[in-house]
């Protein structure tokens, strides 16, 4: 599904530069949920741009689906997105202004659906995430637990190969966060593949296998048992 | 999105289209004051009048009558050609007219067809004075509007006769004329039949001509003046007498006008074209601020998959959109401005002052179509916004 090969990145400061990807070694296989643990500072976030083409790597080599992703032009890598990935942001991410039905059928604006199809794909995914009634209300008039359930929503829409998860439960307190992570959980007993970026270690504990990032490079990489969030609901 | 901000911007375009429709309202009022004030005559006239030498020329005494006659009406044309257009004499007369029981004073001139162009003089029933009235004395009128309705009342005056000092005269035309109920009070007639009818002789008292429109006002003047001093040396008449011949050309005035206008005109385009530009920085402003405030909606939506032309045609829609609107809005309030103001302003020398839409339009379409461009490198600019830019957590 996913493979990274000896990825780098540094950033600009100055006259100097900061590196903060030290070649990333990763493969990910389809129907995984993946938690990518760090403090802050150690490349996480980074390497989750770059898997998700919202970042470029210097160095390395990036193979998504069996396409290496490389040099993409601006209109190429907005279609892989489209096709390929599914985002969940910490602040959600709504665009305030679009109800909740609106918000959810961008991305299969983006695909070229015509407009009948929009809402009924639309509709079915946020029945899916229980919000089928909330449909025409604006983002804020929704809880921080709606708004998330109505981002991940959106993620579905277009039925990506990979969901990318950036601290999704960071703005949330803990019911909703485990409220959230057991409809994640859940999404991966349907087979989507799953990748989050976390510090939290109750939440990394609730995937399936934890990559431990320090000063960009990986130091720890191990399959954990599960912890179900269902039992906290 | 930031609905103050895009009012105000708004606000900018519709204040630029607004004063631009009401400059040019005013102007075209200005316009059309000095336009109406010689709507009466053609503008390229040339009147030639005649009186008494003041001074003694070649052995003649002042005092002098000098008579113009048909000959130098012949004499002007053959002696100028193709510099006059059109050419004619006129003999002053007063009668008492009557028709049944209505009578009245009117004044006469006896004319030869040519004055029909020279005054603008509109027929609107029957005929006006032609050739074979002049050459056959033919006892014919061409009555003004007034005088239809004062001697025939409600009924019509073609085809019926007219009583002119004891003559009866056929009405074979009734004209309208813009330049007042004086000048629809008159009565035209050949000048042939006033001349045999009324002195037996071939006096004129007057004659007046067109230049050529295709020469320019300086050309115009010129010949005037050759045309002053010939007749002067016709006449026997002294070059410094002012009195015994006096040769009055539009020319002089329209001269003066017309730069008027030209630099009023020109001044307009200046100002026009300052606010136009005014608006178009407005709407440049608009679309830099419409691209920050929604530098992270673009991260989102490039984030789900949107091409760079889609962001660029996002932001360009929105300020277009609020252009056109802020547009139509200064475009009826400019004309709704000039509408109602017009009727007001006319003691100001501005006369039914009116803009075309056209114009209007063609500069909201122009602010529109600069604005657009204008917008473009900042819409191009947020295309290329990074998404993790965007949505990095503030």
């Amino acid at each position: 599904m996913l493979k990274i090969n000896k990825l780098h990145k540094s950033y600009p400061i100055g006259d100097s530069s900061l590196h903060v990807l030290k070649g990333i070694d990763l493969s990910v296989e389809a129907g995984e949920m993946v938690a990518i643990m760090g403090s802050s500072g150690s490349g996480k976030s980074t390497l989750l741009n770059i898997i998700g083409m919202l970042d470029e790597a210097d160095e390395g080599e990036y193979i998504l689906d069996n396409v290496p992703i490389k040099n993409l032009t601006e209109k190429k890598a907005a279609i892989y997105r489209n096709k390929f990935l599914g985002f969940i942001f910490q602040s959600f991410n709504l665009i305030n202004y679009k109800n909740a039905l609106d918000n959810v059928a961008l991305p299969l604006y983006y695909q070229g659906l015509k407009r009948k199809e929009r809402i009924e794909k639309g509709l079915f995914h946020l029945e899916k995430v229980g919000l089928k009634d909330w449909a025409h209300h604006l983002p804020n008039e929704l809880s921080g637990g709606q708004k998330q359930r109505v981002a991940i929503a959106r993620a579905l829409a277009a039925d990506p190969k990979l969901l990318l998860a950036d601290e999704p439960t960071g703005a949330l307190d803990t019911k909703t966060s485990h409220e959230i992570m057991d409809f994640i959980q859940s999404l991966n007993d349907e087979g989507k593949t799953i990748l989050m970026v976390t510090h939290e270690e109750d939440i990394a504990s609730m995937c399936k296998r934890i990559v431990r990032l320090k000063d960009g490079v990986i130091i720890e990489d191990t399959f954990v048992e599960q912890v179900r969030a269902s039992q906290y609901v | 999105m930031n609905r103050t901000r895009s009012l105000l911007s708004g606000f900018t375009v519709a204040f630029a289209i607004s004063l631009f429709a009401i400059l040019f309202g005013i102007v075209n009022g200005l316009v059309n004051t000095f336009d109406s004030a010689f709507a009466d005559d053609a503008s390229n006239s040339i009147f030639v009048q005649s009186g008494m030498t003041s001074k003694a020329s070649n052995g003649l005494q002042a005092g002098r009558r000098i008579q113009f006659k048909n000959e130098d009406q012949a004499w002007i044309k053959e002696e100028f050609g193709d510099k006059v257009q059109y050419i004619t004499s006129r003999v002053y007369l007063n009668v008492v007219a009557t028709f049944r029981n209505e009578k009245s004073n009117y004044s006469i001139r006896a004319v030869n067809p040519d004055h029909q162009y020279l005054e603008n003089t509109k027929v609107t029933y029957g005929r006006y004075v032609n050739e074979s009235d002049i050459k056959n004395k033919t006892k014919v009128v061409v009555i003004g509007r007034l005088v239809e309705e004062d001697l025939f009342l409600k009924t019509t005056a073609i085809g019926k006769y007219i009583n002119l000092n004891g003559i009866q005269y056929k009405v074979v035309g009734v004209f309208s004329d813009d330049g007042g109920d004086n000048e629809e009070r008159l009565i035209y007639m050949p000048i042939s039949t006033a001349q045999q009818i009324y002195g037996n002789n071939d006096y004129v008292d007057q004659i007046n001509l067109t230049y050529n429109p295709d020469m320019n006002f300086d050309a115009a003047i010129g010949f005037s003046n050759l045309l002053t001093k010939k007749l002067k040396d016709r006449f026997t008449v002294s070059q410094n007498d002012q009195r015994a011949i006096r040769v009055r050309n539009l020319a002089n005035e329209s001269k003066a006008i017309n730069q008027f206008t030209f630099i009023l005109g020109f001044l307009v385009l200046v100002i026009g074209f300052g606010t136009l530009i005014a608006g178009i920085v407005g709407i440049s402003n608009m679309m830099i601020f419409i691209v920050k405030e929604r530098t992270k909606e673009i991260g989102i939506r490039k984030a789900l998959g949107a091409s760079p032309k889609s962001i660029v045609s996002i932001i360009l829609l929105e300020s277009i959109l609020v252009t056109i609107i802020a547009g139509f809005v200064g475009l009826v309030i400019g004309m709704g401005v000039v509408e109602f103001a017009g009727p007001f302003l006319e003691k100001y020398f501005i006369k039914d002052p009116s803009v075309s839409l056209s114009i209007v339009v063609g500069a909201a379409i122009t602010l529109i179509l600069a604005g657009a461009i204008a917008g473009y490198l900042p819409a191009k600019k947020a295309s290329r916004i990074k998404p993790i830019v965007a949505l990095r957590d503030d």
